[in-house]
């Protein structure tokens, strides 16, 4: 072990590579882990039954995650970073394991519960921007709070402040047609961003965008990420990956490293 | 999620969706329409015979002393009974006459088609009555020309008329018919009243009757020696009514000499009584005419059940970014369930507005009166909501039930 990582990982960090190591942090199934995680996940496995044939997306993934951190999940397409995204954002339920978010065992919350998390406690960015397609920018930002029961006044507010967070106080009443694509996943930020939730997830935001509107885009995370926001970020880019001050590679289902970006960089430089 | 925040969602939807809309209305449209104008003229029908079919024919607290009953749907067997009871007879009217309190009205009356003709006019047979008593207070008659028959004219059987408004048009067209002569069965009457206007029943004129006293040639023309068709009963009360026809079936029971263990070979009926026939057939109808409107509402149902289905599949994807961002079960159960519904009562509304103009149109068109009751508004658009819901609850829950990864995936 590097003095420097000892030094950033001190006990209980989950940026430590051994097994031995993380156990300490994630600590035993069961119980549920201390305030400073949003995220803890034991165990987290995600089997799909394709008609007789179980494909095993992910096969036991620990994971814990500090508020206010920035973390890159990185892997070879197929390795189940979306499986995890999906997990973690509340989208999906895991086949076994479990899995806390801020003190709350998610992975036995029914439907409606997990409805209520995903609204409440995630921002959740797609590659694909899933943006309502009749509803102008502002509606769409505005959609987390009609599901939250925000009065319709103080919606509208809270709309066009996320709106004008992410550069776009001018393009409220424009359709996602009428957006170009960097536009689009801005509006879709202000829309993961307008209910204040304690994590920020991005699978692949970038993936269907250009270089230099990439580059705008991770800008926005950086600055999130700098304001104090846990973002947790999907890509298969490692210059990408370097604006992260953390970063877990998954391979086939499983966690093949999980460090702090300058250990990361170090490796992929030497 | 809030019902207006659902409302305001079904209106955007289906703003978009304006063609698919229309045809979605289409059944619970149609099926609202005749809902309405079916309720609608059995409606009118039904207030009309109330108000003035069954008050022109027989009155307020006014009964009819008859051998049958005017209007019904006797059976066979009841009519072979009916035509072998004993006739009724001036005599009868005489001592049912005497009987009564003094306050009481009374009128005895025949009637049937008889030639008629005047210097004017070619011979027509037409209904004639012969009358006696009070039979113009009893029905009220106004006149609008001449004079009624004056109760002297009426004993001494002198040979005057009271016509309808119809029968002065045909036989004195154009002339003043009062003191102009009108011979009925052969018999010449002077004419010296015409009646006020009466209108007509379904089609039928309430202004083709010439009336004549009972003591006049008529009466042999319309009845044997001593018979009548019946006698009218009015009291100034519905109690003093019941009162006097108990007094009548017991001087009728005692005149036909019944034992105490048979019926009555008469009848005294009321406005109550004949309209129970009436509410007979108005049952039949308004089941006739609930039938036809329910399968275009089950068209109607299937057609938006259809369509639903159709919009859940085609914004899977929407459903599924929307669940993505927290919307519950019920959320989205309430957004398709809502669209459905507002789909529906749109269509029941329009349903209702062209209820209204269709039966006014067959009101206007033909003898039928219509009237369009509240209720049937209240009903129709009642209808079209339960239909809405009835045809998006599945689908709607389909939609809520839809896993948001799977969803998302979707195109
Ligand atoms: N809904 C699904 N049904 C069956 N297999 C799936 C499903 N989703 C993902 N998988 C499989 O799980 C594995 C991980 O997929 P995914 O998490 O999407 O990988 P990544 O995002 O890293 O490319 C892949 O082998 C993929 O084929
Ligand atoms: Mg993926």
């Amino acid at each position: 072990m590097t003095p420097g990582a000892t030094e950033i990982s001190g006990p209980g960090d989950p940026g430590l590579s051994t097994t031995a190591e993380r156990r300490i942090v994630i600590g035993d199934a069961g119980g549920a882990p201390d305030k400073e995680w949003v995220i803890v996940a034991r165990g987290l496995t995600r089997e799909y039954d394709m008609g007789g044939e179980i494909v095993r997306a992910l096969r036991g993934v620990d994971i814990a995650i500090r508020r206010n951190e920035y973390v890159a999940i990185m892997g070879p397409s197929g390795s189940g970073k979306s499986t995890l995204m999906n997990l973690v954002g509340c989208l999906d339920t895991p086949t076994a394991g479990e899995y806390w978010l801020n003190g709350m065992l998610v992975s036995e919350m029914n439907d409606d519960e997990l409805a209520r998390i995903r609204n409440r406690e995630i921002g959740f960015v797609f590659q694909t921007f899933n943006l309502l397609p009749r509803a102008s920018a502002l509606h769409n930002v505005e959609l987390p709070l009609v599901y939250g029961g925000v009065p319709a006044t103080e919606r509208r507010k809270r709309a066009a402040e996320a709106l004008d967070s992410v550069g776009l106080a001018d393009r409220k009443n424009h359709r996602p047609n009428e957006l170009s694509g960097g536009q689009r996943q801005r509006v879709a930020i202000a829309r993961a961003l307008v209910n204040r939730p304690s994590i920020l997830l991005a699978d692949e935001p970038t993936g269907n965008l250009d270089s230099t509107t990439s580059a705008e885009i991770m800008n926005v995370f950086e600055q999130l990420a700098a304001s104090g926001q846990t973002v947790i970020m999907v890509t298969h880019e490692a210059d990408i990956a370097a604006h992260a001050k953390r970063v877990v590679v998954l391979r086939d289902g499983m966690v093949e490293s999980d460090d702090r970006r300058e250990k990361f960089a170090t490796r992929m430089n030497g | 999620m809030h019902l207006l925040d659902a409302v305001r969602l079904a209106f955007q939807t289906l703003r978009v969706q304006k063609l698919k809309s229309f045809f979605t209305l289409a059944g619970v449209t149609i099926g609202v329409m005749f809902l309405i104008a079916v309720v609608s003229i059995v409606e009118g029908m039904s207030s009309y015979m109330e108000n003035d079919f069954v008050a022109k024919l027989i009155g307020v607290n006014t009964f009819q002393l008859r051998r049958f009953p005017m209007i019904s749907d006797a059976s066979e067997s009841e009519w072979r009974e009916w035509v072998r009871r004993p006739r009724i007879t001036f005599d009868d009217a005489r001592e049912v006459a005497a009987a009564l309190p003094e306050e009481a009205l009374w009128s005895v009356e025949s009637s049937d088609n008889i030639p008629i003709e005047s210097r004017f006019s070619r011979p027509r047979a037409l209904e004639a009555t012969a009358i006696d008593g009070d039979y113009f207070r009893i029905r009220n008659m106004e006149i609008s020309l001449g004079r009624l028959i004056s109760p002297q004219e009426l004993t001494l059987g002198t040979r005057v008329a009271v016509i309808g408004e119809e029968i002065a048009t045909r036989f004195f067209p154009r002339l003043n018919p009062i003191g102009r002569t009108l011979k009925v069965g052969g018999t010449s009457y002077e004419v010296i009243g015409v009646a006020a206007k009466q209108g007509s029943i379904f089609g039928m004129s309430m202004d083709r009757f010439v009336i004549t006293s009972a003591n006049a040639p008529l009466q042999r023309l319309v009845n044997p020696h001593n018979l009548i068709d019946g006698m009218k009963i009015k009291m100034p009360t519905t109690d003093g009514m019941f009162e006097a026809r108990e007094t009548v079936r017991q001087v009728m029971r005692g005149r036909h000499k019944l034992r105490p263990s048979q019926k009555d070979n008469f009848v005294m009926e009321t406005s109550e009584s004949a309209l129970e026939f009436w509410r007979k057939i108005e049952g039949n109808l308004v089941i006739a005419g609930v039938i036809l409107p329910a399968i275009a509402l089950i068209v109607g149902a299937m057609v938006i059940m259809n369509i639903m289905l159709v919009a859940v599949s085609e914004r899977t994807r929407e459903i599924g970014i929307r669940k993505a961002i927290g919307a519950k079960y019920r959320d989205i159960l309430a957004q398709f369930l809502v669209e459905a519904t507002t789909l529906s009562i749109m269509g029941a509304a329009i349903g209702v507005a062209l209820g209204i103009i269709l039966s006014q149109t067959i009101a206007a068109l033909s003898p039928l009166p219509a009237a369009v009751a509240p209720w049937s508004i209240v009903a129709g658009i009642l209808v079209g909501a339960g239909v809405g819901v009835i045809a998006g609850v599945y689908p709607a829950s389909r939609a809520a039930r839809l896993d948001p990864i799977v969803a998302l995936r979707a195109e």
